[in-house]
């Protein structure tokens, strides 16, 4: 038997929500089917988190292709079904991937797997993102370098923790109805591996406390710079991603386990912290950060 | 002895020569073993300037790696490796972004030259010992007893401020005094750690006088 998930309409880190929900209950061995047919826009977060999805089932899903050309063009360009090819049964019409570059696709959705996967993400990245955070976002150029240390700590924080490989896509783009249609720059990393629960617990085993949970474990490493390294120079990647993020007005969350973090700008509303969501392994990351306006 | 080492050119030879960024914790290891197989050669007390100028992006754990870890060994108040002691040259601001901040996880200092040639301390220094070091640089170098003239403040402190510095590589100590830790990169004399400027520069990227 296959249950078929429907891939919601517009895919980003909210919507994101309701995928994992019906996925929770599934035997890992159960048959899926990702039906994205109807999707019609996908953030970096939902482009690599429908990969991330695929590395966590036993029984290889099948994925039914967006009917709208736009958006199946789009996620071509973004390298999305060139990785999708090899992790699920594909189903429907897959573009031809143009040779043009696409301008808003500061980085496609890449794997990180090795060191040097780091390496190959901030060479390219570098490449482009100083047009597009000066012109777009009015950032002045030397906030480039600090956006992509921002990238290359977070690209780490899979190799080192996760146990598995993941995925990084960013892309640029203009919000339709948030922050007054700023452009914005959304960078997301996702994995399937253990978690920052399970890290931690790696090293010290579980906190004897009766809040001891993945909550708990992120808001030591996020917000109190905690690892399962005992070199105290570790642990410092996340709090400086924190720093930058908050220089620049930016949004930060991470998702582990059962829970959410998020560092939340003035312009946004979301909870700091969100508990008991369906459980799903690995640490998924999005970093967002608007466009400045000139009196800011 | 003065040695002037080229850090892109540890990483090219060390890790890749395609990469201009020191990203990652095991580059900036590999990067790390490459300055101190270099510093094992030039002597038990020497200057090195670590010149970052073609260095285009460093993450933290890099910075943690390189810096910190290099600075560690060669500058403690206890027994260091040797008498070694550091400048920092060619740094950006998004360098120095990563590295005040792996210097005030471990509590350490250094000296940044800027491209004018000023040293500057930066890092975490007690007050006392940075009007010190301020003073030092400004007198071209002093003993005990001439600071403690010069910031008004008793002979003996004097005294264990400098050797504080020493130690902790901020200051060298000579016949003569104690000297401001300068680059040479014009031939300047640092602290009597003489420079020539007619150093030979070998594939490693490495300069030495």
């Amino acid at each position: 038997m296959t249950t078929v998930i429907d891939v919601p309409h517009s895919l980003d880190d909210r919507s994101f929500e309701e995928i994992f929900d019906k996925l929770a209950p599934l035997p890992p061995d159960e048959k899926i089917l990702l039906d994205a047919r109807r999707t019609r826009w996908a953030s970096p977060y939902g482009l690599t988190g429908l990969l991330t999805i695929a590395q966590t089932r036993l029984e290889r899903p099948a994925f039914a292709v967006p009917e709208n050309d736009d958006t199946a063009s789009y996620w071509s360009r973004a390298s999305f079904f060139k990785h999708a090819e090899g992790l699920y049964d594909i189903s429907g019409r897959v573009p031809r991937t143009r040779q043009a570059s696409e301008s808003s696709v500061l980085l496609e959705v890449t794997p990180v797997v090795h060191t040097q996967d780091v390496h190959t993400v901030v060479e390219n990245i570098q490449q482009r993102a100083q047009a597009i955070l000066s012109e777009k976002l009015h950032l002045q150029s030397k906030v480039t370098m600090r956006f992509t240390m921002a990238h290359s700590e977070i690209c780490q924080n899979v190799i080192e923790h996760a146990g598995t490989g993941g995925w990084v896509a960013v892309q640029a783009y203009k919000w339709q109805q948030r922050l007054g249609g700023r452009n914005v720059v959304v960078i997301a990393v996702c994995d399937a591996g253990m978690g920052f629960r399970k890290s931690l617990e790696s090293s010290q085993g579980p906190r004897p406390t009766d809040r001891w949970g993945d909550a708990m474990a992120l808001e030591e490493t996020v917000m109190r710079g905690m690892t399962r390294f005992r070199d105290p120079g570790r642990g410092q990647g996340l709090a400086g991603v924190k720093r930058f993020i908050g220089n620049w007005q930016g949004k930060f969350s991470v998702r582990s386990g059962t829970a959410r973090i998020a560092v939340v700008p003035q312009w946004d509303e979301d909870e700091p912290m969100k508990e008991n969501l369906a459980p799903f392994p690995g640490a998924q990351v999005q970093i967002t950060i608007p466009e400045r306006m000139p009196d800011a | 002895m003065i040695s002037h080492i080229d850090v892109s050119s540890v990483l090219k030879r060390s890790v890749c020569d395609l990469y201009s960024n020191l990203v990652t914790r095991p580059t900036g290891a590999a990067v790390r073993i490459g300055i101190e197989h270099h510093l094992d050669e030039i002597g038990d007390k020497a200057l090195a300037v670590l010149d970052f100028s073609h260095v285009g992006l460093l993450d933290f754990s890099c910075a943690d790696e390189i810096v910190a870890k290099l600075l560690m060994q060669y500058v403690s108040l206890d027994i260091p490796r040797r008498e070694v002691y550091f400048v920092f040259y060619g740094m950006k601001e998004s360098h120095l972004d990563a590295i005040e901040a792996v210097l005030e996880r471990h509590g350490l200092a250094l000296i940044t030259q800027l491209a004018d040639g000023a040293p500057e301390l930066i890092g975490i220094v007690e007050d006392e010992q940075r009007r010190a070091w301020e003073k030092i640089c400004e007198m071209g170098s002093a003993r005990a007893a001439d600071l403690a003239i010069a910031i008004g403040v008793p002979a003996d402190s004097a005294a264990r401020t400098l050797d504080t510095l020493w130690r902790r590589r901020l200051v060298i100590r000579q016949e003569g005094g104690y000297f401001p830790v300068r680059g040479a990169t014009n031939g300047l004399i640092a602290g009597g750690l003489l420079a020539d400027g007619a150093g030979t520069r070998g594939g490693s990227g490495v300069e030495a006088s």
